[in-house]
């Protein structure tokens, strides 16, 4: 592992009119390290992920992929940086199969001197990957041809999160991947997401689940109110100091 | 691969994973055939309702007929293709009929101008095409909050341009090339079979294969299945909706070409409730109003229903009153179903859910 971190916050500051989202906010992650991001409802992390994602600009600070500066204008750049968020909605299409899930947005077609809308699919290969994905991530689905509408919570999670192992070269962002999920499908969604690590991806895991942060993350954040109010490890003896740390207790 | 295009079989939708209770799994079973069963519906009822009439009617079934159901339903199943791509993408386009009339007083006009048929024909979709762009960049860069009222807009100005252009009288006289296309018959083949036909098999195998095989129909369904997730996605959302509108406004030229053709004229009367018949049709053939579910077919079969309907009634009489009626109870049952459709794929997930 390098001394540069895969994705370096420095001073975040984002301003939603009169409200200071995000203040002076600095964090890092690097290769195969799960770093979560704790906070109560409205302390920033979501704003923070959007930050990163491309969906929102920053006021002022800078991001930094394995040391190379980027302005975050769109989600496509930050898709382009190798950073993919799944966020708590998924952004899943019921109407569409698995492989078509994967590759919305990103279809394998050709010839490549045509605009991209007009190009044609290359279905087999696509459905080719898929299958090689859904191994590699050993994710267990009903069946790649049925519609994503027609599967369970805990596969759709699995899918939204293999969509962005498969496309994320650096960074993976989790917004709550285990808030909807039931005991078992939480154990597979967990599962993925330290396969991701070992991959040597960078994860950002936002979780309230206490259980969840300390047996998945490396290093915890806490955000409060825009600010970055302390990092720990998380072990079982600092639990309730994150817990103080997270609703602000020490105050 | 698959998405909405295919069915799968009862047996495919129920198969459930080995483990679980076996009243859910059975119930699961239960639930997947009656998925299966209403998305086969429409061309089953078209089947029904084609093996009835023909009992009924002794004229219904006969060459000459079919060829009318056919020329009737003709302009119906192009406008309503394009109207499918348009609900695809949770919209709608009520100009379409409009448009219809537009293009052909356009069309008729131009004709008498330069004597070409290509010109017409050109100077038709071109002018649907316009229409189509109004309403999608009127939509989307107008930020209205549904294209209902953009599209309701230019119901009424197509119209109205096609009654000033015209000065409110047909304009008789289409090039020979149109009048083929949209009102001879392939006598190689049949001499009952309208040319019409083939043009709405021309039109059918394109939009087929620019949903199935484009990267540009993938995003329609993407699009329709979730507008957010697709542009957090990358998909250009805003140019594939505006790409829809304008598909449907140049279907609404072709389908000119039929009528104009059929009755050797450009009328400002021309597709007068046409939009509703197009709906309607996408609607009855099984693919969902609330977007991202279904296909050309359903477009085909809903039209050629609606074109069944009217003729069978005719044949036997029914007065055009009753003719309205059955026709809305049958959107309504339409809608219903998709619906119900949608309920029971929700029931569905629970079920497998709970059985795995």
């Amino acid at each position: 592992m390098t001394d540069t971190p895969t994705l370096a916050i420095t001073g975040a500051t984002k301003r939603f009119g009169a409200v200071l989202a995000l203040d002076d906010v600095s964090l890092h992650v690097r290769a195969g390290e799960i770093l979560a991001l704790l906070g109560d409802n409205g302390a920033g992390k979501s704003t923070l992920i959007k930050c990163i994602s491309g969906v929102h600009r920053l006021d002022a600070g800078t991001i930094e992929v394995d040391g190379e500066p980027l302005t975050m204008t769109s989600p496509a750049v930050a898709r382009d940086a190798g950073i993919e968020t799944v966020y708590q909605d998924l952004a899943l299409f019921d109407n569409l199969d698995t492989t078509a899930n994967f590759f919305v947005g990103r279809e394998e077609a050709v010839p490549r001197w045509l605009p991209r809308g007009l190009r044609w699919m290359k279905q087999k290969q696509m459905t080719a990957h898929s299958t090689d994905l859904v191994g590699r991530l050993k994710i267990n689905l009903p069946q790649r041809s049925a519609q994503v509408g027609m599967m369970s919570g805990g596969q759709r999670q699995a899918i939204a999160v293999a969509r962005s192992a498969a496309f994320a070269s650096r960074v993976v962002i989790l917004d709550e991947p285990t808030a909807a999920l039931g005991l078992r499908e939480s154990r597979q969604v967990l599962d993925l997401i330290l396969r991701l690590r070992d991959e040597g991806c960078a994860v950002i895991v936002i979780s309230h689940a206490m259980d969840h942060v300390m047996e998945l993350a490396d290093r915890a954040v806490v955000m409060r109110r825009g600010r970055v109010v302390g990092e720990e490890v998380p072990t079982p003896a600092n639990r309730a100091r994150l817990v103080s740390l997270i609703v602000g207790g020490d105050d | 691969m698959s998405d909405s295009r295919t069915i799968p079989g009862p047996a495919e939708l129920a198969q459930s994973p080995a483990v679980g209770t076996a009243s859910e799994a059975a119930r699961a079973r239960l639930v997947g055939t009656m998925l299966w069963l209403l998305r086969l519906g429409p061309f089953l009822i078209l089947v029904i309702m084609i093996a009835v009439l023909a009992g009924l009617s002794p004229v219904f079934f006969t060459p000459g007929n079919l060829g009318n159901v056919l020329t009737q339903s003709a302009a119906i199943a192009i406008l309503a293709m394009g109207q499918l791509l348009v609900i695809l993408t949770r919209g709608i386009d009520l100009s379409v009929g409009s448009t219809l009339a537009l293009a052909a007083v356009v069309g008729a006009l131009v004709y008498a101008e330069t004597d070409s048929g290509f010109t017409t024909i050109l100077a038709m979709v071109f002018t649907g095409a316009l229409v189509g762009a109004v309403n999608g960049f009127g939509y989307v860069y107008g930020r209205l909050p549904h294209p209902f009222i953009v599209t309701l807009a230019t119901l009424s100005i197509a119209r109205g341009l096609a009654l000033g252009l015209s000065g409110g009288q047909p304009v008789s006289g289409m090039p020979e090339v149109v009048t083929t296309i949209g009102g001879g018959s392939a006598a190689w083949l049949a001499s009952w079979f309208p040319n019409a036909a083939f043009l709405v098999a021309g039109v059918a195998i394109l939009v087929t294969l620019m949903l199935r095989n484009l990267v540009w129909g993938r995003w329609i369904y993407a699009v329709g299945g979730s507008p957010e997730g697709a542009r957090r996605l990358g998909v250009p959302r805003n140019g594939v909706i505006v790409s829809v509108y304008i598909m449907s406004g140049l279907l609404a030229g072709v389908a000119a070409i039929v009528t104009a053709g059929r009755l050797n004229a450009g009328s400002p009367t021309f597709g007068q409730l046409a939009e509703l018949d197009a709906i309607a049709a996408v609607v009855i053939g099984g693919a969902s109003f609330l977007g991202g579910r279904g296909n050309v077919g359903n477009a085909l079969i809903g039209a050629l229903m609606i074109g069944v309907i009217r003729n069978g009634m005719n044949l036997l009489n029914v007065e055009g009153f009753l003719q309205l009626i059955v026709i809305g109870v049958v959107i309504v049952i339409a809608v219903e179903s998709d619906v119900i459709r949608t309920r029971l794929e929700a029931r569905f997930r629970v079920l497998k859910a709970a059985s795995a």
